[in-house]
């Protein structure tokens, strides 16, 4: 492949990946609402479009011809530059997310994601870490009581779950032995007697994904660890100051948070793209992989969205002792039997 | 050529971040530009090869040392930093000093190291071959820098809790 | 093909900004950054001595100082924020007094 081709495939799957993200989020704010609607015995959206489907749409519409507020107290650089700070790095962390197979179109073998490097997971996580830089100015940046609040909350929220979310995932890597996510993909392929998967979360790590699921709720500023952001108290947390586009942008943060967090669980925990996909004509086989992804993912999503309409919101200090001294300690100990048993195994 | 406009580039955007540390004279600006440094330098890393010290650069440096720092700033609410007798003292003589002695050092570097030139990925560190070394050559370096962050833990915890004040009592959960 | 020397150079001229902004920083963050800056040049120079001489260990190195500046960081900054409780400044000018 000659550089200005793979310049070009680059710049198309880019295009592509953003496109499929951006729409992504724009249905699961959709679908949160329909599902929380529900939940709540109301219907959710229902006016524009036929159930409400170009409701985001409309959204979109209505923020963008919004004000801009600036606030006069807000120290300027800082108060803009902290959603972008927080989007950026929400939507740069899918880059690496492969979604199936190598797929060979117009005689380009390409894998279906922008690029696949061997310590993908690290990558992920390394962008998702500095994810907490544009909440944390934002509530120092916008000079309010309530932002600043939900800012620090923030940082020590998301530096302390980060702990127990990387632990989780050791186990994984463990019995992996990659970082790339294709190779932790391919390691789940096949099944126990036939038909229970050999995904991780049959293997042994069930404990891995609850402690992961805690992480990443925390990690994500959801209900019920959505602290920095808790409406009774805080009004909105670090967004209180933010307006028009701005929120919007953090909204967006949000949910491709949100997101990423889904792919990574389905690549580490849920067998990925793996699925019964023996069947059918060969065009039907090729897709069928993304399917599958697709679909564990809105499993995932919808999880988010049921516990955020069932579940209360915790109190700061007891999400702090849920963190260090429960979460933490269980990773640990996840982490040591795991290591023992693959020891004994090899 | 690409080697050497990318190492050019971030390691430009690397000395702009680190003079912009010095020249800001509010902490959370330098403190900003410090990550940008930090995040430049893992590019540099990878230029090296060293992939796995640049995603640990991140993960570690940027996403969780300098978000402490970032932390303390907002905690304490450290407003612009005031100059004081001592810093002109410093800047009169520690500054041209180590002015000095950079160029010394880097005259030398590039007349006479004797260093010869390095491709893109010159040494490859994948983990797998870190975390080997790490568990078997070094082992013993490992386990006490253990021991550093568990009294590093301990230390931060006793200094950080207020002085006197009792422990809060124990609620439920 | 780069030069070594160059990433060498580099580190020097980020250690250099370290020591500088040990120098004339009057705040006590900041002086802590400073630190942390001379760590990273120092750093950034085993990677590429670790390239000169194909030895993976000077890698491994990197992940010592690592974590030593992590338990530096830990502590340094419980140390400030015990300090600003006593003192109510962050001016290491005004912090000269071994007893309040």
């Amino acid at each position: 492949m000659t550089l200005s081709v793979f310049i070009l495939v680059s710049v198309i799957k880019i295009v592509v990946a953003l496109g499929i993200l951006l729409t992504a989020v724009a249905y699961t704010v959709w679908l949160e609402r329909k599902v929380v609607g529900h939940i709540q015995n109301r219907w959710g959206p229902t006016r524009v479009g036929p159930f409400g489907l170009l409701q985001p749409l409309a959204d979109g519409v209505k923020f963008i011809f919004k004000e801009d507020l600036l606030p006069p107290h807000v120290y300027k650089p800082l108060y803009i530059a902290a959603p972008m700070i927080a989007l950026i790095f929400a939507l740069t962390s899918i880059s690496v997310i492969p979604i199936g197979n190598w797929v060979t179109v117009l005689g380009i073998h390409t894998p279906l994601e922008i690029t696949d490097v061997n310590i993908g997971l690290l990558i992920v996580l390394g962008i998702t870490s500095l994810g907490v830089y544009g909440v944390a100015l934002a509530g120092w940046s916008s000079n309010s009581k309530y932002s600043l609040l939900g800012g620090l909350r923030a940082g020590a929220q998301m530096v302390s779950y980060e702990i127990s979310l990387g632990l989780s995932l050791v186990g994984v890597l463990i019995m992996a032995g990659s970082f790339n996510l294709r190779e932790i993909v391919d390691a789940q392929s096949g099944t126990f007697w036939g038909f229970i998967p050999r995904w991780n979360i049959f293997q042994g790590q069930i404990v891995a994904f609850f402690i992961y699921l805690m992480a990443a709720y925390a990690e994500t500023n959801r209900i019920p660890f959505d602290l920095p952001e808790a409406e009774t108290e805080l009004v909105a947390g670090y967004h209180t100051e933010y307006s028009a586009m701005k929120f919007a942008m953090f909204f967006m943060a949000e949910y491709a948070n949100m997101i990423t967090v889904a792919c990574l669980a389905t690549l580490l925990f849920l067998g990925g793209w793996n699925g019964p996909h023996r069947f059918g004509p060969p065009l039907l086989q090729a897709v069928l992989p993304v399917f599958w992804f697709a679909v564990k993912i809105f499993a995932f999503l919808f999880l988010y969205i049921w516990v955020r309409g069932t579940l209360p919101r915790f109190r700061y200090d007891q999400l702090m002792a849920f963190g260090w001294k429960f979460l933490l300690p269980l990773a640990i100990a996840n982490l040591v039997i795991t290591a023992l048993i693959v020891a004994l195994r090899a | 050529m690409l080697h050497l406009l990318v190492f050019s580039v971030f390691g430009l955007i690397c000395v702009a971040g680190a003079i912009n540390l010095l020249v800001q004279r509010h902490p959370i600006n330098s403190a900003l530009s410090l990550v940008v440094v930090m995040g430049s330098l893992a590019v540099e890393y990878l230029l090296l090869g060293a992939e796995f010290v640049a995603a640990v650069q991140v993960i570690v440096y940027a996403g969780a040392i300098m978000v402490l720092f970032v932390f303390v700033i907002m905690l304490l609410n450290a407003g612009v930093e005031e100059r004081s007798k001592g810093s002109r003292v410093a800047m009169l003589f520690g500054v041209p000093g180590v002015l000095i002695g950079t160029v010394l050092v880097a005259w030398v570097l590039l007349a006479r190291s004797g260093t010869g030139n390095v491709a893109v990925g010159a040494l490859p560190g994948p983990p797998k071959v870190i975390g080997w070394l790490l568990f078997h050559d070094f082992l013993l370096p490992f386990e006490v820098t253990s021991v550093l962050v568990l009294i590093a833990i301990m230390g931060a915890v006793v200094l950080a809790s207020h002085p006197g004040s009792k422990q809060p009592d124990k609620r439920e959960g | 093909m780069v030069p070594l020397s160059y990433y060498l150079v580099l580190s020097g001229i980020l250690f250099a900004c370290g020591v500088t902004g040990f120098l004339i920083k009057r705040n006590i963050i900041t002086v802590f950054m400073s630190i942390e800056l001379m760590l990273n040049g120092v750093n950034l120079s085993f990677v590429a001595f670790a390239a000169q001489w194909h030895a993976l260990s000077g890698q491994v190195f990197v992940f010592f100082v690592m974590v030593v500046a992590a338990a530096e960081a830990t502590v340094g900054l419980a140390i400030i924020i015990a300090v600003y409780r006593t003192r109510e400044t962050l001016n290491v000018d005004r912090i000269n007094l071994l007893k309040l």
